[in-house]
């Protein structure tokens, strides 16, 4: 009985020493998890192994690239023309309305020299091209093909033809990160154009819409209105089109009105976006300034030090009423 | 020698690729039915080879690696492919006799729970949970499990690799 005698070890082969070795791993990865989640070393690592990284991205998105230029390739004389067309007559009324626009634009910056602000609507973008790889189900990111050599920098705003798409959290030497507004963990500070109501949309469980749970009971918000980039968190540059709203109930708490939103860039169509350059001045309180007096060491007790009030006055200007601004040319 | 080669080589080549068709990008649609290649090519290594080629370890680097190209957290599919690959090789010398639509039966279980515990770890690290058409990946690997494991099958055996 060879057989037997050969198969019994492998088939109940549950022995310590392979237990204790998963147990070891799994360890091991979870170790690795924890200290990522708190240090994010997974960024640093990708960043320092890119060399391998980044050729297999572009590897990656040679399918998607392929079916691009094969739509392209075999589309019918018919349709290009067609979609020739279509977009001449926007760029002739884009034109239009731009030429419009420059007589105001440069009464308005007129006006903002005498005022002695520095917002200008001129834009520095740089136009990137997005990376087709697949980051994972569910994860509401995207690629794109600029990265540390171009001078991107986390934070980036990055926008398309319709409005924006979201922002650059990391950065590899020749590719970057973009986290869409609709990723769950995105907030961007937001005004309603019609009524100038500021508030917060935040990125949805789902991937689709922005949510925007805070608007107060009485406020006027209707199906329809236009949401704003409010330049609030120094993060956005104020007036670009985020979305629009689709529906308005009260919250489940019932202490708010939640408003859904779609937003209106192309997230999911998008092949060439736009990386703003120019970020919005910090508009918020100042940094805490590092306390003046005596060092603690020689601080008389804690009552008295902390009776001294600390005045720190907001100096940046009041945000003034949004303007819908035109976003590039 | 020469024959140990290309059999070491199409190995790692089938891993590689594995990682490399997990960043592929599919149409928005099509997006939430993506199988988990990695998973599944090792699961045909686990079976095919057993322990000579499939240890722990490798699956934990497989995982590392798959952690370092999709950015998300590190050691996330490392726990996964190292818990899948020591069920896979405890209980091989019974799944490999099994017939192919029971085989199938155990690549869902064992896939269904690598989801879980994704869940799990997603939990811990505070993401939202994901909707209802996230659980419609591991059906899908396990359709294409047969397929797959006969396309691997065919090409190694034409390909005399041990």
């Amino acid at each position: 009985m060879p057989l037997a005698r050969e198969e019994s070890s492998p088939l109940f082969a549950g022995t310590a020493a392979g237990t204790l070795r998963l147990i070891f791993y799994l360890a091991m990865a979870m170790v690795l998890m924890v200290l990522d989640h708190r240090n994010g070393w997974l960024w640093l690592l990708r960043y320092k192994t890119a060399i391998v990284i980044e050729p297999v991205y572009r590897l990656a998105s040679l399918p998607a690239d392929g079916l691009h230029n094969l739509s392209v390739a075999f589309a019918d004389r018919r349709l290009l023309t067609e979609q020739n067309q279509r977009l001449r007559e926007d760029l002739l009324l884009a034109n239009a309305k731009l030429n419009r626009m420059a007589a105001v634009a440069e009464q308005n910056q007129r006006l903002k020299e005498l005022l002695d602000t520095q917002h200008s609507l001129e834009l520095h973008v740089q136009m990137a091209r997005v990376i087709g790889v697949d980051l994972g189900a569910y994860r509401y990111q995207m690629m794109i093909n600029l990265g540390a050599r171009d001078g991107v920098k986390a934070g980036q705003p990055v926008i398309d033809a319709h409005g924006v798409m979201g922002q650059v959290v990391d950065v590899l030497p020749n590719s970057a990160t973009v986290m869409l507004v609709t990723d769950p963990d995105h907030a961007l500070p937001v005004v309603i154009e019609r009524t100038g109501l500021r508030t917060v949309a935040y990125g949805s469980r789902n991937g689709e819409q922005l949510t925007l749970p805070t608007i107060p009971m009485a406020a006027d918000v209707r199906v329809g209105d236009k949401l704003l980039t409010s330049g609030l968190g120094g993060r956005f540059p104020q007036g670009f089109p985020v979305g629009e709203i689709r529906n308005v109930g009260p919250a489940p708490t019932g202490m708010f009105l939640e408003a859904h939103a779609v937003p209106s860039a192309d997230l999911d169509r998008s092949d060439e976006v736009l990386l703003l350059h120019d970020l919005a001045e910090p508009a918020g309180p100042p940094p805490p300034s590092s306390p003046a007096g005596p060092p603690a060491d020689q601080a008389p007790a804690p009552a008295a030090s902390t009776a001294i009030p600390r005045v720190t006055l907001p100096t940046t200007p009041k945000p003034g009423a949004p303007q819908s601004g035109v976003p590039q040319t | 020698m020469s024959r140990q080669r290309v059999s070491f080589w199409w190995f790692f080549g089938t891993l590689a690729f594995a990682l490399l068709l997990m960043l592929v990008p599919l149409p928005h649609v099509l997006e939430p039915f993506k199988p988990y290649w990695p998973a599944l090519v090792l699961l045909y290594w686990a079976l095919e080879s057993g322990d000579q080629r499939i240890t722990l370890g490798l699956a934990f680097v497989l995982g590392v690696c798959a952690d370092l190209l999709n950015g998300v957290l590190l050691g996330e599919q490392a726990l996964r492919l190292c818990v899948l690959a020591f069920i896979a090789l405890r209980f091989r010398s019974r799944l490999r006799f099994f017939p192919m639509w029971q085989q199938t039966l155990a690549v869902l279980a064992l896939l269904v729970n690598d989801r879980f515990l994704l869940l799990i770890v997603r939990a811990f690290a505070g993401e939202a949970t994901p909707s209802a058409l996230w659980w419609a990946s591991p059906f899908v690997s396990a359709l294409l499990w047969p397929f797959m494991f006969l396309l691997l099958d065919d090409l190694r055996t034409r390909l005399r690799i041990q």
